[in-house]
């Protein structure tokens, strides 16, 4: 039973290396841009896709967190420090070597953090907003978080608009690539771009490796008991609000690790990313994939996003995705990959006997 | 083993539950019987922690549980199998069992966990063949043993039971009945909260009439049975027309 579940992604990264091929093959190698932005948005849906089916929770603020992880890593990396650079704490730091000294466009020097620093620090910052936000909402039943993120959302994208340290309507361009690794630099230059589709894409399968050995552990089957009678679930001793806590702010790490990666990646970000159609999108998404199936979301999630950003939907982009999220409520809560379909292939595949 | 004294508790400025003391030894059945709203369920939500008591001490084992978590309660050897079953309908009878043992993960081990899980199949052979089965396609009755299987899990020192007997057959009832006997047999310590009152008293060994929040007449079990109070109020017109 254990090597069924990982079937699946090892699937994945056949899949991974298929449409590289593809790309190759049909000298499309331009979709690889876009395909990894899909891999980026997948984390964030996946994250999401947990919470919502397994914890029970929606939180309609998850741009929220993968804009504060995308602005801080901006933001960090590139303000110059240059103006602070005799005080105490900026030498401590450079001593410490997170901080890198370069030149701007204009030939300046500029000093900035390295993006590992700004990377941890944004992740870190998601993890803890989702915990401060999560403790006292998520101790009440019912669906206070949704109401909870909502204005969350709505004050973080309010704060990347007004600050000018965050670049107000214009966002933070010139986002320096990110040397995560002696060989893989996360940016959006040509030379790096297989790279880094492949590993854009490994890091999403390495994401949904872990979110499936949590689901299958005593923490997924705590979970998903919370669904079914959350008394009952107590009194067999699960702490329900302590387990949606962490799922919570897992899927904000989650979140905020892929801001920080695309903003390298797009070398910038901007308010919209913040933005509340943003969040709808990525519930939307999940809702689509099914809530309790996380490989319908991945798929519907990953799918979805690729046209998106292949300009498919031209300008009615949200507008499509509350469409969806509308008919799929209606007509197919399970989601489209839902257990109606399953019977149906399984008679395909196997002929007859469902 | 569990010792109540002089408890008030409620939901807000109800007060449900009012100056309530008892006790239960190690290896009895104590019954505890009454109508629909004496609070009955108030009393084991508040023992188990779900409810805080305003007044009044529970001492669970000689320590006292009234500001402990629900978790630290069912870990410190309580156990509620609640009102209606609730089994996880969604999730197969093991994964049910499973989560009962959810606290006995944490403080044994998983081979503890099996070694259990094994020992409830035992106990509840029809568990067991349906172990794959989701829980909510099972009968009334075997949901009520996955209900029992699922709280024993954790190796409990007292099994607090909310009205086992409701809405099944008579002749289910009489086996969920002496399962519970044969709990006592193995050493188990037994709350068993009932309605049906006749039954109950026929297999504790000591018994508590709660009406309205308080406890009017306690006891054991044959003195309570032919109790003309209990009998009238409890066990039906024609014993005291007979």
């Amino acid at each position: 039973m254990k090597t069924r579940n990982y079937l699946p992604l090892i699937g994945l990264g056949v899949l991974m290396v298929a449409l590289h091929l593809l790309t190759v093959w049909t000298g499309t190698q331009y979709y690889l841009t876009q395909l990894t932005m899909s891999a980026y948005y997948g984390l964030v849906i996946i994250g999401l896709g947990v919470l919502m089916g397994y914890a029970g929770q929606i939180s309609i603020g998850h741009a929220g967190f993968f804009a504060i992880g995308g602005y801080l890593a901006a933001a960090l990396t590139t303000r110059n420090l240059e103006p602070f650079a005799q005080n105490w704490w900026v030498q401590l730091l450079d001593k410490a070597g997170v901080i890198v000294h370069g030149q701007d466009i204009y030939g300046l020097s500029q000093m900035t953090f390295t993006p590992w620093l700004a990377c941890i620090v944004a992740v870190t910052t998601a993890g803890l907003v989702a915990l401060v936000i999560g403790i006292p909402v998520l101790k009440l039943k019912g669906h206070y978080l949704a109401m909870a993120t909502l204005g969350f959302g709505t004050i973080v994208y309010r704060i990347f608009l007004a600050m000018p340290y965050f670049g107000e309507s214009d966002g933070i361009t010139e986002v320096p690539g990110f040397d995560m690794l002696p060989f893989l630099t996360i940016s959006g230059d040509m030379s790096h771009r297989v790279l880094n589709f492949y590993a854009s894409w490994t890091l999403l399968i390495v994401g949904m490796l872990f979110l499936i050995n949590l689901i299958g552990s005593r923490v997924g089957r705590a979970l998903r008991s919370l669904h079914s009678s959350e008394e009952a679930a107590e009194a067999s001793g699960i702490n329900a609000g302590r387990f949606k806590l962490k799922v919570f702010v897992l899927s904000a790490i989650y979140a905020a690790v892929a801001g920080v990666l695309l903003t390298h990646y797009n070398g910038g970000i901007g308010p919209s990313e913040a933005s509340m159609a943003k969040s709808v999108r990525y519930v939307a998404l999940v809702a689509v994939g099914g809530m309790l199936n996380l490989w319908g979301t991945l798929i519907m999630g990953v799918g979805l996003t690729f046209l998106s950003l292949r300009g498919v939907f031209g300008s009615f982009d949200d507008a499509v995705f509350g469409t969806i999220l509308i008919l799929v409520m209606l007509f197919s809560p399970e989601g489209i990959l839902g257990l109606k379909l399953r019977p149906l292939l399984r008679q395909l595949i196997i002929g007859g006997r469902a | 083993m569990l010792k109540i004294r002089n408890l008030d508790a409620g939901y807000g400025k109800l007060r449900v539950l009012k100056n309530i003391s008892l006790h239960v030894d190690p290896g009895e059945i104590v019954t505890m019987i009454g109508a629909n709203g004496a609070g009955k369920t108030t009393l084991l939500h508040t023992i188990i922690g779900l409810i805080k008591p305003t007044k009044g001490e529970i001492n669970f084992l000689d320590t006292p549980c009234c500001r402990s978590s629900v978790g630290q309660i069912v870990a410190s050897g309580c156990a509620l199998v609640p009102e209606n079953r609730q089994v996880f309908a969604s999730m197969s009878v093991e994964e049910n069992l499973l989560l009962g043992g959810h606290v006995l993960q944490k403080r044994e081990g998983r081979a503890a966990v099996h070694k259990e899980l094994a020992h409830q199949y035992e106990l509840f052979p029809i568990l067991r063949e349906r172990r794959n089965q989701f829980a909510g396609t099972l009968s009334g009755g075997e949901q009520q043993m996955l209900a029992m299987g699922r709280a024993l899990m954790s190796k409990p020192r007292l099994v607090m039971m909310d009205e086992p007997s409701t809405g099944l057959a008579p002749l289910i009832v009489r086996d969920i009945f002496q399962i519970i006997l044969r709990l006592r047999e193995e050493g188990n310590t037994v709350l068993l909260i009932e309605q049906n009152a006749k039954a109950a008293l026929g297999i504790a060994d000591r018994g508590y009439v709660l009406e309205v929040g308080k406890v009017i007449v306690q006891g054991p079990s044959d003195i309570l049975l032919a109790n003309t109070d209990v009998q009238r109020a409890y066990l039906g017109r024609e014993k005291v027309t007979e």
